[in-house]
């Protein structure tokens, strides 16, 4: 790693001061990609600014119909979480099976939307769902949010501090996870809301999470697994690598989607 | 540098250190507590799990000084009066171990666990939250029996 000057704010404001004033700075949540990207010198913040200590970014409430979540919660607080459990369970299930208990007991909801890896889980939720990321300045729809590979529409000196999730009729999250590293070589997250239903897939594009328009069509006709039958996506800027093929990762997207269906309708 | 202080193993601690200092780092250099190990180094492997606020984390993925004010647990704070925690027990009694080099991230691990789920585990529950740590002997036979038998061993022992 190489060296960084360490700052410890109390409050949303005097991060964005510190981010302000040290050029080069970067925000340091749970720190579970951050600090194994540093240590491989992949990443040379001038300074971090610590998020951990900043009074209001963490918890979990539900507001109207929507569930509305801190920036700093941690994975395992969302899976364990009742009010999470019992009106979008789907979000629960995700966070469950993010990495391993411990990166679960560090890693945050806000961290891993900053960071946008084109593998990470939350992403595909926030999408599918139709969240609305809430920062120190604005509000985003997470259509407008995430916007390719480790690219986001925050700008300099924005802070995540909540993200809020609209409550759908039917969710499901099911992903092929990489049998080492636990993210997704593909993930699907189909929600319905109404007639409405979006799906968001996460772990098989270069240009990370995107909504698959030919699926939720088929699934905007009658949601059910057998609308999906020969139903697939464009696959020519999906990841190629030791992993899998953009044709094999283009075959588990369908697969997913339906596996994720019939979740979504219990069975 | 900066200052940091926390308490390890029931006993408060504090120094100046490098902001880059992983608490790894902080653990074994520092504090010469070197049950904690590190393995990959890459957040894969688990040998480096400790407690901090009573949670798992892997020290080798966490900064020294984003512990400040935390309690900290190490393998080395289990034990107590020259008796092995019922955990470490287990793994004594049931050869939870072979090399032994992931045997404390193991044993935090399943610790953590069995504050979290309690003390009637079945085996898939066990060999999915042990999801994060690596046994290169490959002896995870014995570390799930281990783990169950420390898991009910547990429940008699405060």
């Amino acid at each position: 790693m190489y060296a960084f000057a360490y700052h410890r704010p109390g409050t949303v404001r005097q991060a964005q001061s510190a981010l302000h004033k040290h050029e080069d700075s970067k925000l340091l949540a749970g720190g579970q990609t951050l600090i194994p990207t540093m240590k491989q010198r992949l990443a040379s913040p001038s300074a971090l600014i610590d998020l951990g200590h900043v009074a209001g970014l963490a918890g979990i409430e539900k507001k109207g119909r929507n569930i509305v979540i801190g920036a700093m919660t941690r994975h395992a607080d969302v899976a364990s979480s009742a009010v999470v459990q019992e009106h979008l369970p789907a979000l629960a299930d995700l966070a469950a099976h993010i990495g391993d208990p411990a990166v679960r007991h560090r890693g945050t909801i806000g961290g891993s939307l900053a960071n946008n890896d084109p593998s990470a889980d939350y992403p595909a939720a926030a999408l599918a769902l139709g969240a609305t990321i809430i920062t120190n300045k604005r509000k985003i729809a997470a259509d407008d949010y995430f916007q390719g590979m480790f690219t986001t529409a925050l700008e300099e000196g924005e802070i995540i501090t909540k993200v809020s999730f609209p409550m759908p009729s039917k969710a499901a999250y099911a992903k092929f996870p990489n049998p080492a590293s636990r993210y997704a070589m593909v993930g699907v997250f189909v929600a319905k809301k109404g007639s409405d239903v979006r799906v968001a897939v996460t772990g098989a594009s270069n240009d990370g999470v995107f909504r698959a328009a030919p699926l939720e069509a088929a699934l905007h006709t009658k949601f059910n697994a057998k609308s999906l039958e020969g139903v697939s996506v464009d696959h020519t800027s999906f990841i190629s690598d030791i992993h899998g093929s953009a044709d094999y990762r283009g075959n588990l997207v369908t697969v997913m989607a339906k596996r994720a269906v019939l979740k979504a309708q219990g069975k | 540098m900066v200052s940091v202080s926390m308490t390890v193993n029931g006993k408060a601690v504090s120094a100046k250190i490098d902001p880059r200092t992983l608490l790894v780092q902080f653990l074994r250099e520092n504090l010469l507590l070197t049950g904690t190990h590190v393995g990959c180094d890459t957040s894969q492997c688990g040998a480096c799990v400790v407690h901090v606020d009573g949670l798992a984390v892997k020290s080798c993925t966490t900064l020294a000084v984003a512990c400040d004010g935390s309690t900290v647990t190490t393998i080395e704070g289990l034990a107590h009066d020259g008796a092995l925690h019922p955990m470490q027990e287990a793994f004594r009694e049931h050869h939870g171990l072979q090399c032994g080099f992931c045997t404390p991230g193991m044993i935090m691990t399943a610790v953590d666990l069995v504050n979290r789920k309690g003390h009637t585990l079945d085996e898939h529950t066990i060999r999915e939250e042990l999801e994060g740590n690596i046994c290169r002997c490959t002896g995870y036979h014995n570390i799930v029996k281990s783990v169950a038998a420390g898991a009910q061993a547990m429940a008699g022992h405060k």
